[in-house]
Order: structure tokens, then C-alpha cells, then sequence
């Protein structure tokens, strides 16, 4: 089976998700991205490289923070920009997916940024659009958020350079989380030897150990010694589903603690995809401390957003 | 129109019979097997030399689309597409719209595919009204109207006691009662088989356990009324143990399997690839085995192409969105032949489960052939491979897993009722 995100000279075309890409591709994407950390930091922050190109972002799925993070990077690569909440739009009166990239497509898009509650919405999109259209999955039901994945390998290795060296945990929905699957596939894939999920068995999807991660139930074990914790947002749909009794208990047992922390390495990172639930899976001392990264990781992904488009638009 | 099929391998399951003989054909009945009637004088001829003749297939679960999906399907392109897959007599389920709940509804598709003069068509009628799971339909007269079962297609039974009641009330006549064993909250919004792939693509499970807790209540409901049940598209390993152990305690149950699942699992889901997304969701590599195993040692009675044709604009869509089903009709005999090969089962074998097996399931006069029997007649080359491809395809349903594969066994002849109703 080929990959649907390679060109037929092996070069990335799109950006589905984080498995399945080689260490050389990602490391491409995040050496890249530190080149473009020192333009985000300057006066002008803004390089010529996609001038001229169309970057659709389509938002089948409402997403404020996510939709302005890839459109600052577009503009800061002076692409021009078109923000489309088909939320609201086209699906309502009944036109299909397919008909609707086929229009935008009809008016010389260079890239499709996507986000859909559907896993798979992007592979489709790809797998039909004319092969000069490059396509960015922004989020693809509990499936991938590749450039999420990026910014938070690209975060850690800021502070954790030697990746072979290292034991991350990630905290929390596994099961519903498209940040987890590409946080998994991107650190198993750049040679992190133990990946941890810690999670109640209501939030873990089934042989989930297959992704190369070890399982732990208890934070007591699982953040034993770890450089790196990871949380994940807790849904409250979750509490609805019945897959959890209460945001209080939740905190209780799997919330990030100043006293949980004291488990991990003394310089371990904490990372969050945002938007936080302050209380929920984790505090607001460990939040706005000193091992926290969490803000910078929003600047980073500005970067890495930077280095997928310049990357496929070169391709 | 009298005829003679010359020099074909004619096997017949049911009698046992495996020779190369004549066929003689009068009156749309089989004559003469072997030696020729006295005076017959053939007005066609059919060299069946190097070829199978078999009873016409008998599919158990065909969905015609017709009343209420014709942009899907069309009774004339799904007949058409039936004996192009030399089948002859098909089930199809009651999920039309109208579901097929009324009298009236199911001597209207009797008559319809009737007047085409193709398969003979056997209306599974609905068990509850509208498949609601709530009240009975009226069984007795659907089956006066010609119902030869019931069943609740892929609609829930979330109601013990309603299907207690209506096992009860079904075995009072004697109906058969079909059921897919799948428990609704347990496979709520779920589409794909809760494993490694699954949990890769982020694709909704559904769990194994929906199969078999569910099994585990038919199982029990049919010791507790004595009702004769089918089990239809079992899809795990487990499902076909429980069902092992049930018939070996001896309780009236049989089994078929779609013949996606006996060659397919969760890894051939790729990359979305939504012509995978079917009823129930193709299961791990050793589910698979487990079926195809427990076909060879009968657990499983037969094989059904689950005929299930949907529009291309229902499937190109996200895996979840995109509507479950196949066209199945037209690969019932390649896949089973498949099967056969892979697993060294006698011919005779993998033709009963598309033949005898079905017909005796459905208790109707067909798959076999023998003197004084309706000649429908499948005549077949096995050793014929063709590309499944959509121009190869009658069915107006291109969907299926296994476009652009390589199949063995191609129809080249399928007669009902002594015409011949298809030259491939």
C-alpha cells in the first residue's frame, strides 16, 4: 500500500499524521521549524517563501486557537489566507465533503489546512484532490493532529535534546484523543525508548500497547522518574458517556499536582495541548510554574506550522 | 425449449453426486442425468466441457434495494446482477422502506421479481413491526403472502422480552426466526472491530463482547422457547465457539457467514478505506481463521454475499459517515471457491454452503439437482480468473473490498426454470 503523504520521489505531499513518516522526514520538519523560531522573534516577522499561494483553512469543526495558529503562520510566510467554518456553511444545505473541497479547489488552492470531527476526513480529502494541492490535517477525529504532535516533540526537544535518553507520560483520554495518537507515532518513530500512557481503562482504547507504549493506571507509578509529562484535556462528555464519575474524582486521582510532579525527574517538563481545564487534569500551581512549557509550546507550533507549509509548498 | 448440457462435471451436493455427465432439460425440469430420456431431441445444445455444473446458487442475505432505495439499486439491476453470480434463489432482508411488515408490501416484491422471470426471491419478513423491536408483525399472514422467515435485518432487539415473545410466538407456527447477534449499546456509534486498528485510525469499536453477549441471549432464548433460529454474519471467534458448543448440545440453531468475512480483517481497512466499512466490522486476522475453520467443520452452515449495494456518493465519505455495505452477488461463488482452495475443502463442500446448505436453511425446494428437479443450473468454468473491477460488475453497487483482485471461478451459464438467463 503506498503512502498517501509521499510523493512518488518518497518527498512529503501532505501532512495526514505523524505515523508512518520517517525520523528523517520529521527531523526535516523540526530543524526547519527552528529556523523560523528566529523570524517569529523579530520585528518584521514575516519571509517572502509562500507569496503568491492560497492556503484554505477549512474548519469542518469549530476551532478558534488552532485555526488562528495556522493562520498567522500562513501570513508570516505571506501566504494568502481564507478562513472557511463550514461548520456553519455548505454542510448545513446538504453539500457533501468532496463537493465542497471540489469548488474551493475549482479556485486555485495551493493547500487545504483541515479539521473535521470525522477520523479519516483528511485521507479522503487527499486521496481526491488534484495532486498539486498539498493537505494539512489539523484534526481528524480521535485519529491525528500531526502538527500538534510536531510542536510538542519540537517542544521537548528544545529542553531534552537527546531523545534517546528519555521517558515521557502521557496523562489522560487516550481514548478520545487525536493528540496522544500523534504524540505516540512521533516520539516511538524519533527513537524516545519508553513512552508511557497513564490513564482509567474507560479512557483507554483497546490493545493500545500495540502503538509501543507501556500502560499504567496509577499516576503513583506511571510518572515515576519521567523527563516529560504530557496531559491531555478532559472532555466533559466524558462524565455524560459514563466513562467517569466526576471532574473532582478525576482531579483527585489522575489531576497534575505539585505533589505528583515531585514524582517525575526534578527538571521533568510539563506540556498541555490547551485549552486547559484549570482543576481538572491539572493545577494551576503546576500550570504556571517553573517546569511548565506550556506557553511556549504556542509559540513553537507558529514555527512548526511554518516549516510543514514552507516544506510541502517546496515539494 | 428442451436442452442438453454436454460432458459438464456435474456435482450436486446434496445426493453426493460427482461425474461427468449429460444434463437433459424439458419443461424446465431435469430429465435425464447421464443417460437421455427416450426420443429427447435437444433444441440447444451447451458444451459444459471443462466445467462445473452445480445447482443454481442459493444467496441468503441479497438486499435488492427496492421499495424505497432505487438510487442505490434497482430490482432489475440486482436480478440482473444475481444470476450473472449464478445464483438462482435469494433471501433478501426486510430493511426496505417500507420495511417489509405488511402482507401487502411482499406480494408486491414477489410479483415484481416474479414478472422478471430471474431468481426466485424469498422475502425474510420483518419480525417486529416497522423493525422497531417493540410489537409483532403479523407472521403468519406475511408468511401466507411468502415470508419464509423473520427477522430484524440489522435493526436491534433491544427488548428481551419482546424477543422472547415473538421466538415464542414465531415457533408456534413453526417460522424460523433470524438474528444478528449484535447488542445495541454495546456497539453504540461504532464501526470498525475494537482492536489494534481501530485504535490506530481513532475509528468508534465495536467490541467483540457485542456479538457474544448478545449471542449468549439467543442462545438462552432459544433453550427457553424452543424456537428454531438462524444466526445470521457471525463475525468472532468467540461468537462461533458459543455457537459450537450450543449445537453440540443439540438446540435448533444454524449459522452463516458473509463472504467478505472468511478472506477479510481489520488490517485491510488501510488507510479508510470505507469499502471496508461493513456490517458487522471485519474482526482480527484470527477471527477470520476461526470462521473459515469453523465453515470446514460446519458450525458455520453457509456462506451469504451479505449483498449490500450503496451509491458512490454514500461511500465517499469519512470511513464512519460513509455508508456500511457491499455488493456481494456477483463474488458469493469466487470467494467461496476461494475459500475452498485455501483451505483444501472438498468441492462438493464449498459448493453445499452456497447450495444445498442455504436451501435447507430457508426450507425451500432448491440447491440440488436431480431427476424430476426445477432445472436451475449454475455452469461455471473454476479455473477462469477474472479482475473485479466496476465494468465487470452488473450490480448498479460497485462497492466492494475487493476491487481490483483477481477471483477464481467465472459463471458462464445460469438457467431457472430451464431458460437460460445469463451467458457470461
Amino acid at each position: 500500500m503506498n503512502n498517501p503523504q509521499l510523493n512518488k520521489n518518497g518527498e512529503l505531499q501532505h501532512l495526514l499524521t505523524t505515523e508512518g513518516l520517517s525520523a528523517a522526514i520529521l527531523l526535516n520538519i523540526l530543524d526547519t521549524a527552528e529556523s523560523f523560531v528566529g523570524v517569529t522573534e523579530r520585528d518584521v516577522k514575516k519571509v517572502p517563501l509562500l507569496r503568491g499561494k492560497s492556503i484554505f483553512n477549512l474548519f469542518f469543526e469549530p476551532s478558534t486557537r488552532t485555526r488562528t495558529t495556522f493562520e498567522i503562520a500562513a501570513k508570516r510566510l505571506s501566504a494568502d489566507v481564507v478562513n472557511l467554518n463550514i461548520a456553519v456553511s455548505s454542510q448545513s444545505k446538504g453539500e457533501t465533503l468532496l463537493d465542497t473541497v471540489n469548488n474551493l479547489s475549482a479556485m486555485h488552492a495551493d493547500m487545504f489546512v483541515v479539521r473535521h470531527s470525522q477520523s479519516g476526513a483528511a485521507h479522503l480529502i487527499a486521496r481526491h484532490v488534484r495532486p498539486e494541492i498539498h493537505v494539512i490535517n489539523a484534526g481528524d477525529g480521535r485519529h491525528a493532529h500531526p502538527t500538534q504532535g510536531l510542536l510538542d516533540v519540537f517542544t521537548i526537544r528544545r529542553y531534552k535534546p537527546d531523545f534517546r535518553n528519555l521517558r515521557v507520560a502521557i496523562v489522560g483520554d487516550i481514548l478520545h484523543s487525536r493528540v496522544a495518537r500523534s504524540q505516540i507515532h512521533a516520539l516511538t518513530t524519533l527513537g524516545v525508548p519508553e513512552v508511557r500512557v497513564i490513564a482509567p481503562k474507560t479512557l483507554l482504547p483497546s490493545k493500545v500497547e500495540r502503538l509501543g507504549v507501556h500502560v499504567y493506571h496509577e499516576m503513583e507509578h506511571g510518572l515515576k522518574d519521567v523527563d516529560v509529562l504530557m496531559m491531555l484535556r478532559l472532555q466533559s462528555e466524558r462524565m455524560l458517556s459514563a466513562r467517569l464519575p466526576s471532574t473532582e474524582e478525576y482531579f483527585k486521582y489522575y489531576g497534575l499536582t505539585q505533589e505528583r510532579l515531585a514524582l517525575a525527574k526534578r527538571d521533568a517538563i510539563v506540556l498541555h495541548p490547551g485549552p486547559m481545564n484549570r482543576g481538572v487534569e491539572i493545577d494551576s500551581a503546576v500550570a504556571d510554574g517553573k517546569q511548565s512549557v506550556i506557553l511556549p509550546q504556542v509559540t513553537f507550533g507558529i514555527a512548526v506550522r511554518m516549516a510543514v507549509m514552507s516544506i510541502l509548498a517546496g515539494n | 425449449m428442451k436442452k442438453i448440457i454436454r460432458s459438464g462435471r456435474i456435482i450436486d451436493p446434496r445426493s453426493g453426486t460427482d461425474a461427468i455427465m449429460d444434463v437433459f432439460i424439458a419443461a424446465g425440469k431435469i430429465v435425464g442425468l447421464g443417460e437421455s430420456p427416450h426420443g429427447f431431441h435437444a433444441n440447444r445444445e451447451i458444451d459444459a466441457s471443462n466445467m462445473i455444473v452445480c445447482p443454481g446458487l442459493v444467496d441468503l442475505s441479497a438486499r435488492l434495494r427496492e421499495p424505497g432505495f432505487e438510487y442505490k439499486a434497482t430490482l432489475e439491476s440486482e436480478m440482473a446482477a444475481a444470476v450473472a453470480g449464478g445464483i438462482t434463489s435469494l433471501a433478501c432482508p426486510p430493511d426496505t422502506d417500507p420495511v417489509l411488515d405488511e402482507p401487502g408490501l411482499v406480494e408486491m416484491l414477489k410479483h415484481r421479481a416474479r414478472s422478471l422471470n430471474q431468481a426466485h426471491v424469498y422475502p425474510v419478513g420483518a419480525l417486529t413491526q416497522g423493525l422497531k423491536g417493540e410489537r409483532l408483525t403479523e407472521m403468519a399472514e406475511l408468511r401466507d403472502a411468502g415470508c419464509v422467515a423473520f427477522g430484524q435485518s440489522n435493526m436491534p432487539l433491544p427488548n428481551i422480552r419482546v424477543m422472547m415473545q415473538a421466538m415464542q410466538y414465531a415457533s408456534t407456527f413453526g417460522f424460523v426466526v433470524w438474528l444478528r447477534p449484535q447488542d445495541m449499546n454495546l456497539a453504540d456509534g461504532g464501526v470498525a472491530h475494537d482492536g489494534e486498528v481501530a485504535t490506530r485510525l481513532g475509528l468508534p469499536p465495536v467490541p467483540v463482547c457485542a456479538e457474544t453477549v448478545a449471542l449468549a441471549n439467543i442462545i438462552l432464548m432459544t433453550r427457553e422457547t424452543g424456537a428454531r433460529v438462524h444466526l445470521c454474519r457471525i463475525s468472532s471467534a468467540e461468537g462461533v465457539a458459543m455457537i459450537r458448543a450450543a449445537r453440540q448440545q443439540g438446540l435448533p440453531i444454524t449459522c452463516d457467514v458473509s463472504a467478505n468475512h472468511i478472506h477479510l480483517s481489520e488490517m485491510d481497512i488501510g488507510f479508510f478505506n470505507s469499502n471496508c466499512h461493513l456490517i458487522p466490522p471485519l474482526r482480527a486476522l484470527g477471527d477470520r481463521d476461526a470462521l473459515r475453520a469453523g465453515l470446514l467443520d460446519g458450525t458455520i452452515d453457509a456462506i451469504c454475499s451479505d449483498h449490500a449495494p450503496v451509491d458512490e456518493d454514500h461511500k465517499l465519505l469519512p470511513f464512519a459517515e460513509a455508508e456500511a455495505g457491499a455488493t456481494g452477488m456477483e463474488l458469493l461463488l469466487p470467494l467461496a471457491l476461494k475459500w475452498g482452495a485455501e483451505k483444501k475443502a472438498p468441492l462438493a463442500q464449498v459448493l453445499a454452503k452456497i447450495t444445498a446448505e442455504p436451501a435447507r436453511i430457508l426450507g425451500v425446494e432448491a440447491g440440488y439437482l436431480s431427476l424430476g428437479a426445477t432445472a436451475d443450473l449454475c455452469i461455471f468454468d473454476p479455473e477462469q480468473y477474472w479482475k473485479v473491477e466496476a465494468t465487470a460488475l452488473k450490480s448498479q453497487g460497485k462497492n466492494t473490498p475487493f476491487l481490483g483482485m483477481e477471483l477464481p471461478g467465472r459463471v458462464k451459464y445460469t438457467l431457472i426454470n430451464g431458460n437460460i438467463v445469463h451467458e457470461g
